[in-house]
């Protein structure tokens, strides 16, 4: 559990970054909170002959919130969120979201950009990011470029990046007046990646829902938004009928893979689960 | 002063609290290279070539073996339990002819740092030829290695015991109960992984293995026999051993390369295993399935029962023999009577990694086995589960009672014992038949909430002997010097706690050394709960020895009798007040003649036994399938208590072990005998989130006849049953009686219940 040899630079600015990864392209990797990374060169699965260390790139530690909505600059950690970050549900809902992603040590250090440039199945952000519709601000020496989430997973580990392009932020819309939120997931064990978990969020006007977000992870190869279901639950009021009518299509909706901790079958049941009690949450 | 029986602090935990503890990591010696093992990728193959160039040619790179460069070596051997028929199946240190794991040992590299080694050890080619892997111990047995022992069976050994007239059981009964039950595939996970590091002294020619744990004296010996050393010429030293749970400290391939290296390469060689390969090649263990007849009465007695036992061994026959599918046939029957039994015991082996013992081997499966039975029986018959048990349990008029099997080379006779008692105690503790009506109650308003409860023997204190020296110095300090080995369970302290009993002197004073094979020339080591048993009664009769010269000395001194005499706060003084000596005035009045010693020897041919109760209180979320465990206690008799803390410690540690073992943990394996959990993001360790708090009703109500102190072991009381009282309160909790018949209860197993199978 020893890495590869790979050569280790720590540039200082965001220009350097770019410069380095046109030059190495697929032969360098961006190390981040490493949280990731860093367990896959132990393991010798990855083996970058060149690891860029962001880490030194203050510029691109921030959050910035305004009336369109959040923008979180790629060095943002995941403790960032214990806190609120921004009044309202979204931040409410990123603060509850964020403490179910691995244990409190690791959340210092792993990035929410690192999460999506990741891209886990089973990654929380993922699920938010698609969720929420966020757009996502990738930039090499060629310019920069705004990737609608729906483009950017390729499926489990890959996404839209090119090999010289740095993901340098990702903006979430506001949740405003009305909007209420709802966030599942069971694992194995507190902190572990999920089996299967949904997000839900609801924006009501006298008790009837006016705009739906419903999205579930850990299913497929990538987190997955539930359009159709989403169109079924405005005009409605969320009832507790309803959410059950939601929670079995979204149980007919996937085809859920099986490894060594879930059967497909289970993760089915799970996903339903996940939907009934997200909603149920958005709802209350 | 007394000291026996008090919770008193570990006197070993100060460096350990400093971070200044020696483990095998912390050992280097200049120069020193570092070992790495190339693995098989596969699972079962015939070794066509390793090729072995261009990892040579690699800068830092020192030597490369392959089997041919250890051809001189023999297999490892077994240190217990070993048959004839089973020598074949022993293990290389290098992979011969057939890699028979994913894991199994194929090459070594040596270089100057431990990346060199990994980064040459991946240049390593091994050219095998893939076959068709065993992977189902149940399955018929197929040939070990088809060429090279011809018609050798993959079934190294059938274990068959049995007593009493089991056929008139059997007609008489008024039903007869059958059961399946299987056990996962665990291992005792240590904080600190194998390690080690060899160094040859070419002044002294010593050579000295450090990080050695468990049983430092008996790997001495092996490791000289397989290296053809003399005696005198190889010392294992222990340092610090963070956790060793059975497989810890056995003799693996690795320890062997590393002391041949040392010699041949005339360098000092360090090894530090990583966890990925401590996942593959430390011993794994349980991986059971038994099936089970019982002849029942009416009232739920059982008056025989049949069994029959696979054990997945894994590819080969590591140190342990027998011992875990022996132990489990001795143990089945557990705390119940059945007058007539038999069982027989498949060791099988397959393409997964050799098993050997884990904490409570063969226990933890056969109390699940057991106690699932006599659940099952409760169902079949309409009777509650604790009256059933009630029917069974041995009564402690029966004591000692006499099992009429052996085990480990030794007739299991239980030495004592209050089973019925302690069940009641333990009912009582839960406020039993409210908290059933509380949990009926829950279950009314929805709520999946059940409780279970489990009785198991346990057996520790396994002999033959163990060795104490204690000497006083003129400053009056002491020191006890063992063959027994610490693997963290606080084995100082509670030997401390003894000498400072029985010779009246501060336990400050008090120094334990042990696992040094250089400082004492016998020692059987730490396992089998047998350190306080067999130290600390020979701890006791060296330090009786010690006193009875001292105040025979100080009589002789202060121109009295010895028994006006005695011990106290490191003092000799008179019964009536008075005179007094200090013990170090003593010391250094004997130095010309010995100085001021014990010796103490204590042999033992018999097993002590002590027993417990589980009590699992759990929740089901049927919805996720989530299990929550919202009460755990654990009733214990533990004959007697010289460190309630340590005890209570090792009781709380054992059942979060158990709760890996039932809820979590599990070594899955693909159809091509690849591991699919071979890091901790899958093999699930249970953390301060799984694992409730733990109570504990310690007892002293049934002292050990067989020893000075009337102790019994601890260390695997907390372990025992967690299996069986999870399952049953899942059942409970459930209402599905015979529901749980598997370990660990993954949540996809729950849901395959809940749910049936589905396509
Ligand atoms: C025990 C454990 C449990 C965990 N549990 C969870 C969990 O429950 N949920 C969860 O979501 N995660 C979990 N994680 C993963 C963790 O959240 C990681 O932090 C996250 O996946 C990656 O973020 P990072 O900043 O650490 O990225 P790194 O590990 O540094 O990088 C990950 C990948 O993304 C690339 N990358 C990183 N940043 C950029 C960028 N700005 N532009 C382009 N490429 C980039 C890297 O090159 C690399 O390929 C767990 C990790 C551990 C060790």
């Amino acid at each position: 559990m020893k890495p590869a040899p790979f050569d280790y630079v720590r540039p200082a600015s965001l220009s350097e970054v770019l410069a380095l990864l046109a030059k190495h392209k697929d032969d360098c990797k961006i190390l981040a909170g490493g949280q990731s990374l860093v367990p896959a060169m132990n393991f010798r699965l990855a083996r970058p002959a060149v690891l860029i260390d962001i880490n030194d790139i203050r510029e691109l530690d921030y959050i910035r919130s305004d009336d369109s909505g959040l923008t979180i600059g790629a060095l943002t950690r995941h403790a960032a969120f214990h806190r609120s970050v921004v009044a309202g549900p979204l931040g409410a809902m990123l603060s509850k979201v964020a403490s179910n992603i691995a244990h409190y040590p690791i959340r210092q250090r792993g990035t929410f950009a690192g999460s999506l440039a990741h891209a886990d199945p089973a990654s929380e952000w993922c699920l938010v990011a698609t969720t929420l519709d966020a757009a996502i601000v990738a930039k090499s020496t060629r310019g920069e470029r705004t990737i609608a989430i729906g483009d950017f997973f390729n499926g489990t580990f890959s996404t839209d990046l090119e090999a010289d392009e740095l993901l340098t932020e990702i903006r979430l819309p506001a949740l405003g007046q009305g909007w209420r939120t709802g966030f599942y997931e069971f694992s194995r064990r507190a902190g572990d990646f999920a089996l299967g978990m949904a997000l839900a969020a609801l924006r009501f006007e006298a008790g009837i829902v006016r705009e739906a977000r419903l999205g579930v992870g850990g299913v497929s190869d990538r987190a997955i938004r539930l359009r159709k279901l989403e169109a079924r639950l405005v005009g409605g009021a969320a009832s507790p009928q309803m959410i059950d009518t939601i929670a079995h299509e979204a149980w007919a909706s996937v085809s859920p893979i099986g490894d060594i901790h879930a059967t497909p079958e289970y993760r089915r049941d799970l996903v339903a689960t996940a939907v009934r009690r997200a909603l149920a949450e958005a709802a209350a | 002063m007394s000291y026996i029986g008090r919770s008193l602090r570990r006197i070993e935990d100060r460096p350990l609290l400093l971070g200044k503890g020696s483990f095998a990591a912390d050992c280097n010696a200049p120069g020193h290279l570092h070992m790495r093992v190339v693995r098989s990728p596969v699972a079962f193959g015939r070794i066509l070539g390793v090729e072995t160039a261009e990892a040579a040619a690699l800068e830092g790179v020192a030597a490369i073996w392959t089997a041919d460069d250890v051809a001189g070596l023999p297999p490892i051997d077994f240190r217990q339990m070993g048959l004839e028929r089973l020598a074949p199946y022993r293990q290389w240190v290098l992979a011969r002819h057939y890699v028979r794991y994913v894991g199994d040992p194929v090459a070594v590299v040596f270089a100057v740092d431990p990346y060199v080694a990994e980064d040459a050890a991946d240049l390593v080619f091994c050219d095998i030829e893939e076959l068709a892997p065993q992977l189902d111990a149940t399955a018929e047995p197929v040939t070990f290695m088809p060429d090279i022992h011809l018609g050798l069976l993959s079934e190294p050994a059938v274990i068959r015991r049995g007593y009493g007239d089991l056929d008139a059981a059997f007609a008489a009964a008024h039903k007869i109960v059958a059961l399946e039950v299987k056990v996962g595939r665990h291992t005792g996970v240590p904080l600190e992984t194998r390690g080690g590091l060899a160094v040859h002294d070419a002044d002294t020619d010593v050579l000295t293995l450090y990080g050695a744990a468990k049983v430092p004296h008996y790997n001495r010996d092996a490791i000289s026999r397989m290296l053809g050393l003399a005696p005198g010429r190889l010392e294992l030293s222990e340092g610090h051993v963070g956790g060793g749970f059975g497989i810890r400290g056995e003799l693996y391939p690795e320890d062997v390369l590393l002391c041949a290296a040392a010699l041949r390469l005339r360098r000092p060689v360090k090894w530090i295993e990583d966890r990925k390969e401590h996942l593959l090649a430390a011993n794994h263990s349980r991986d059971q399935v038994y099936r089970l007849h019982a002849a029942v009465d009416q009232r739920g007695f059982i008056l025989g029962l049949k069994a029959e036992v696979f054990t997945d061994q894994g590819a080969y026959v590591r140190t342990h023999g027998t011992t875990v599918t022996d132990l489990s046939a001795a143990m089945l029957p557990g705390p119940y009577v059945i007058p007539a039994y038999s069982v027989e015991g498949h060791i099988r082996l397959t393409n997964k990694t050799p098993a050997g013992t884990y904490r409570a081997p063969g226990r933890y499966e056969s109390t699940f086995a057991r106690e699932r039975l006599i659940d099952r029986i409760a169902t079949e018959l309409a009777l509650a589960p604790v009256e059933v048990r009630r029917v069974n349990l041995i009564a402690a008029e029966a004591m000692p009672f006499d099992r009429g099997i052996e085990t480990l080379g030794t007739a299991v006779v239980y030495d004592s014992g209050k089973y019925r008692d302690l069940l009641e105690r333990v009912l009582d503790r839960l406020s039993y038949d409210r908290l059933q009506a509380e949990l009926a109650a829950r279950r009314d308003r929805g709520e999946h909430v059940g409780l279970g409860i489990a009785c198991f023997v346990e057996k520790s204190g396994l002999g033959p002997q163990d060795l104490v020296r204690i000497k006083v110095d003129g400053r009056g300090t002491v020191a006890i010097v063992t063959g027994v080995a610490s693997v963290g369970q606080g084995v100082e302290t509670v030997l401390a706690q003894i000498c400072a009993e029985t010779i009246g002197i501060p336990i400050e004073r008090i120094s334990v050394i042990h696992g040094q094979t250089d400082r004492i020339e016998i020692g059987f080591g730490a396992f089998a709960s047998r350190v306080t048993v067999m130290a600390g009664s020979a701890v006791k009769i060296a330090s009786e020895a010690l006193r009875d010269r001292a105040l025979e000395t100080a009589a002789k001194l202060l121109q009295t009798s010895p028994d006006a005499l005695r011990l106290s706060g490191g003092m000799v003084e008179a019964v009536g007040g008075g005179a007094s000596l200090p013990l170090g005035d003593v010391a250094l009045h004997l130095e010309g003649a010995g100085g001021l010693t014990g010796e103490g020897r204590f042999v033992a041919g018999h097993m002590t036994y002590p027993y417990g109760v589980h009590a699992a209180q759990v929740k089901v979320d049927p919805s996720t399938c989530a299990i929550t465990i919202e009460r755990y206690l654990i009733g214990y008799d533990v004959g007697r208590a010289i460190n309630p803390m340590l005890i209570e410690g090792q009781i709380v540690g054992a059942a979060a072990q158990g709760i890996g073992g039932a809820l979590l943990e599990e070594f899955v394996y693909d159809e091509n005998g690849q591991p699919l959990a071979a890091s901790f993001a899958d093999y699930l360790m249970p953390t301060c989130h799984e694992v409730p708090a733990i109570e504990v009703l310690l007892r002293e109500d049934a002292p050990s006849p067989l020893n000075p102190l009337g102790v019994k072991g601890a260390g695997e009381a907390g372990i025992n049953a967690v299996g069986a009282a999870l399952a049953a309160a899942i059942d409970a909790a459930l209402q599905r009686p015979g529901a749980v018949t598997q370990l660990p209860i993954t949540p996809a197993r729950l849901h395959r219940i809940l749910r049936g199978p589905q396509s």
